[in-house]
């Protein structure tokens, strides 16, 4: 019985170190950002909780400074429009998918989630060939293009799951009141269906808002977003100001993970 | 089906055609083709012994000489360069001082102006490069080089390259694998089997992470890993290290071990989950009550269930972790990089084009087999997205 009682306290200490793992390093750059000083660790003002040693000049440096207002103001433009266009396709393209009717569905559900599992190197790369052809490189066009590509398969996901909760015969209902196909989408599925379009959209959002690879290779100057700024704050000049800038992405993802929760309670509730 | 077709005709332009001028890329290279068409045609007389004809001189000089006005003999010197070293060199002089030639003999001239235009491996290597579509780049990216009779070799041994690091993303993406597995299979069990309240504050933890920016993660793994980081000062401080001996734990292969484990864990965790949450309780109470110790129960009752939730995930980390870039650029220092870094450093920094097509286009391959893999095992349709 103790040999079982141990295993059960490993088992639960082992868990912890992993939960530990897992979210430790996310905290931890939260107080960092409050860094009076160009430092990465805690000083030993820090630590004594002396107020001198923290500070808000890093969050005043991100606000103040025009390339990280520029950046946010890029991914917003990009990430919203690319969030709309995967949104509208995606949607569009499950309730096909999820039609009895669907020819070859397995063979094309391959096909529309291909692009989350391709490498995005590789996605990038061939987009850099192909956009550049297009004269589409060095355009805020192109990154919403690409973006809404990668975007796109979370939004198939997404919606297909919710339909396959959805009851058909609501539809057939429908139709037999003598609703078209364009009110019956509006007026009855798309009211169910909603929490999933809008989760999918927000992993799209989310998508958009992290890419860096296809923006650096297809990107200039003019299109430069959050991620972009930070990849080159942590190649080139390192300074705490991308903690501060880390620490309002931690809380963003927050509030989306908290809105998908609340989507999907919502959904199966 | 009229429904998808919006779609697919969307991704057909924006992701397939240019996966398409990738593949298209990695054989086909028309530059020095275009450049020295005349040159070329000349040279196909040419039995490939000894120097070539006085036509092919006259060619090469005028050619070289247009290429230079219109300033493309820079890629074309780079191609050439690429199939014998040192004749970047010699095409930007040749360009250069052919213009004070006004006629010939062009052979005399060109050997005069540099003694690589009479030596025949100069002229292979420009009749190679001006080849329209070549398997060249893969020949490359497989350690691999056509020799001057025409038959293959593998490249001698301490010119390898790609092979080994091909062979490495594997060791590493299977270690990371591994990892993943270890880690994430006893959370996802106590996930899958604590009271409803708990589970969902416990599955928040693995979520926080899931939704948060990759580049904030690998940001923290910096500050944690360093020499001067929070981990180091912390070991220092308990004195565990002295102040001398501070660890290396990142900018090397620990820094991309660490921070891509903790970037696919939740990749893991979410369809290991799923599966042993469809699991009864029930199963391991009859084994025990049937006289099973809890090892036993274990391997013969619970552990065979979990397989499925086990290969989708494992399947999952792998094929993502084969792929990744951003972690190991900015964590794996020179000795921590995969081969998602090579083909960007052939498409950012050498210039190289065609051989980052063809080491993207194994790659791809490489990722494709394996998709159609869990395709047939998991089903797409299933790839879960947080429970």
């Amino acid at each position: 019985m103790t040999g079982a009682r141990v295993g059960r306290v490993g088992y639960l200490a082992f868990c912890t170190c992993v939960f530990i793992f897992l979210v430790a390093p996310i905290i931890v750059i939260v107080p960092l950002s409050f860094n009076a000083e160009p430092y990465f660790t805690f000083t030993e003002g820090m630590l004594r909780f002396d107020p001198e040693a923290w500070s808000l000049r890093w969050y005043r440096e991100i606000v103040e400074n025009e390339a990280w207002t520029r950046g946010l103001v890029n991914s917003l433009v990009i990430g919203v429009s690319a969030t709309l266009l995967a949104t509208a396709l995606g949607t569009l393209a499950a309730l096909g998918l999820s039609s009895p009717a669907m020819p070859a569905r397995r063979f094309i559900t391959g096909l529309l989630i291909s692009p989350m599992v391709t490498p995005v190197i590789i996605s990038a790369a061939g987009m850099f060939f192909f956009y550049t052809n297009l004269g589409l490189a060095q355009t805020h066009l192109g990154l919403i293009l690409a973006h809404a590509t990668l975007g796109l398969p979370f939004v198939v996901i997404t919606v297909v799951a919710t339909l396959s909760a959805f009851d058909r015969n609501l539809t057939r209902a429908a139709a037999s009141l003598g609703a078209g196909p364009v009110r019956i989408f509006r007026t009855v599925q798309l009211p169910l269906i909603a929490p999933g379009v809008i989760s999918g959209a927000l992993f799209a959002f989310a998508t958009s808002f992290d890419e860096v690879v296809v923006v650096l290779f297809m990107g200039g100057l003019e299109q430069r977003t959050i991620p972009r700024q930070m990849w080159a704050g942590i190649r080139e000049q390192i300074s705490p100001a991308i903690l501060a800038v880390a620490t309002f992405l931690v809380v963003f993802a927050l509030a989306l993970l908290l809105t998908v929760e609340w989507l999907r309670r919502r959904s199966s509730a | 089906m009229g429904l998808v077709l919006p779609l697919l005709i969307f991704l057909g332009v924006t992701f397939l055609a240019p996966l398409g001028t990738m593949l298209l890329r990695s054989v086909y290279d028309p530059v020095v083709a275009d450049a020295l068409p005349a040159t070329l045609t000349a040279l196909r007389g040419w039995d490939g012994e000894g120097l070539p004809p006085e036509a092919a001189y006259e060619a090469a000089a005028r050619e070289i000489g247009a290429a230079r006005e219109a300033r493309t003999l820079g890629q074309v010197a780079s191609r050439a360069n690429r199939l014998q070293s040192g004749l970047r060199g010699v095409f930007t002089r040749t360009g250069r001082d052919l213009r004070e030639v006004t006629e010939g003999p062009w052979r005399e001239a060109m050997a005069a102006i540099d003694s690589a235009w009479v030596d025949p491996g100069t002229w292979h290597a420009v009749r190679a490069a001006g080849e329209r579509f070549t398997a060249r780049h893969y020949l490359n990216a497989l350690d691999m080089q056509r020799l001057a009779d025409g038959s293959v070799a593998r490249q001698p041994e301490e010119r390898r390259i790609y092979l080994p690091l091909l062979w490495r993303t594997l060791l590493v993406s299977l270690a990371i694998t591994v990892f993943c597995l270890v880690l994430g299979y006893p959370i996802a069990h106590l996930i899958a089997h604590a009271r409803p309240r708990r589970a969902g504050l416990l599955l928040a933890l693995v979520l926080v992470p899931f939704w948060t920016s990759l580049l904030v993660r690998t940001t923290s793994w910096i500050v944690l890993l360093q020499t001067q980081g929070v981990i180091n000062d912390l070991l220092v401080a308990i004195g565990l290290i002295g102040d001398d001996g501070r660890l290396s734990m990142v900018y090397n292969m620990t820094g991309t071990l660490v921070a891509m484990t903790h970037v696919l864990l939740p990749f893991m965790v979410l369809p290991l989950y799923s599966v042993m949450r469809s699991i009864p309780p029930l199963h391991m109470r009859a084994a025990a009550s049937m006289g099973a110790t809890p090892a036993q129960a274990f391997r013969r009752v619970y552990w065979p269930q979990t397989l499925p939730g086990v290969g989708a995930g494992s399947l999952l980390v792998f094929i993502l972790a084969i792929g990744y870039y951003i972690t190991p650029a900015l964590v794996g220092g020179s000795s921590g990089q995969l081969i998602s870094n090579m083909v960007a450093y052939h498409m950012q920094t050498s210039l190289n084009w065609g051989l980052a097509a063809a080491l993207g286009a194994l790659l791809l391959v490489g990722v494709l087999v394996l998709y159609l893999l869990y395709d047939r095992l998991v089903g797409v349709e299933r790839m879960s997205l947080g429970s």
